[in-house]
């Protein structure tokens, strides 16, 4: 039996093959889901933020870009993934609104696949596929058994990533 | 930190918001020339991790007008309708409903971005008489998406201060159901206690 576990804002998810990694709706948050091809697991994060320096305190790793992205990448080696089998998959980002004199904080989405991406340079992980910016909202469907990692939009054909 | 409020500042929340919405409403009426009922507004207060599920399903596609409200209580505003009550919303103001059925131009844009406008005015304009602190509203933002995306990028900066969402939800309808909306005041992270402040219940 195969179990399709929603991911929510800020939330980080781990599980293996057969089950599907969901996440519904993104705007600017970024989905980034990793997986390991040779034991058949894979996790997604859900993240909000691009920094974790902005806030006093962090009570959730899975908020921003520099906490996230390492929690992740750990929880999967603790069942017994290695770095060096991790395939990166990134979604989202979108700038879905835009307001005459946007000042760059404003840009929350096209910020958060930039430190998403920094994180995982940080790391040494390579991003093998990505669909990120525009200003369409994004679903994301991890499927563990395969790692394909399927992007659906509004009025616009999946994307297979 | 805001997860938990007391009966009477729940009461008090709901006042507000009720007095403010039905200004809007009231608005809204006359600018349609329709009768326009609204519910009671409900406060939520959810975790972010679920602000995004609430409304329908998150991957139902909706019109959202989204504006910020700057002063003494910093918030956000938002409206979602349905394409098809945002379409008709749209006929009516441009008068020429057979011109905007399918597609969401330029002019139809304008108009729903102009309803926001005009509701968030009355809106803020009560709130602030009421509870005496200054308010001013952004010019607004239209989105057609799915709704989970439309709430995602409006709540995500939230995270910056807290883990809660407080959403204010009031819904609005005509009679005839032609039109059928949510609108939601969202306020910031503080803004919440300088609210409860002003109403005389502090926590």
């Amino acid at each position: 039996m195969s179990n399709s576990i929603r991911v929510g804002m800020s939330e980080i998810a781990v599980s293996k093959s057969p089950d599907l990694l969901v996440t519904l709706g993104l705007g600017s948050c970024v989905g980034v889901c990793i997986y390991d091809f040779y034991i058949k697991i894979g996790g997604m994060a859900h993240i909000m933020l691009p920094d974790s320096s902005t806030t006093n305190e962090v009570t959730n790793n899975g908020k921003f870009a520099d906490t996230a992205i390492p929690a992740l990448v750990s929880q999967m080696e603790e069942k017994g993934s290695l770095k060096s089998r991790m395939v990166v998959k990134i979604a989202g980002g979108a700038q879905m609104f835009s307001f005459a004199g946007m000042n760059n904080k404003m840009l929350i989405g096209p910020r958060n696949v930039t430190a998403v991406e920094d994180s995982l340079n940080a790391l040494g992980l390579r991003i093998s596929g990505k669909s990120v910016g525009g200003n369409l909202g994004r679903s994301i469907f991890m499927d563990l058994s395969s790692g394909v990692v399927k992007v659906r939009m509004l009025n616009s054909p999946d994307i297979i990533l | 930190m805001v997860n938990k409020l007391t009966p009477l500042q729940l009461d008090a929340i709901r006042e507000v918001g009720n007095i403010g919405a039905a200004h809007a409403a009231t608005v809204l009426s006359q600018l349609l020339n329709r009768k326009v009922s609204m519910t009671v507004p409900q406060v939520n207060i959810l975790p972010l991790a679920e602000a995004c599920d609430f409304v329908g399903g998150p991957e139902e596609p909706m019109v959202g007008i989204y504006l910020r409200v700057f002063g003494g209580a910093p918030s956000k505003i938002l409206y979602l309708f349905p394409e098809d009550k945002a379409l008709f919303l749209a006929g009516l103001l441009i008068d020429e409903p057979e011109k905007c059925r399918n597609l969401l131009g330029e002019m139809e844009i304008s108009a729903l971005k102009e309803i926001g406008n005009i509701l968030t005015g009355a809106y803020v304009y009560a709130f602030s008489t009421f509870t005496g602190i200054n308010m001013l509203s952004s010019v607004p933002a239209l989105a057609f998406d799915m709704v989970g995306a439309i709430l995602n990028t409006i709540l995500a900066d939230l995270g910056e201060m807290g883990d809660y969402a407080v959403l204010i939800e009031t819904k609005l309808m005509a009679c005839d159901s032609s039109i059928d909306g949510h609108f939601f005041l969202i306020p910031d992270p503080g803004a919440l206690t300088t609210i409860l402040d002003a109403l005389g219940v502090k926590r």
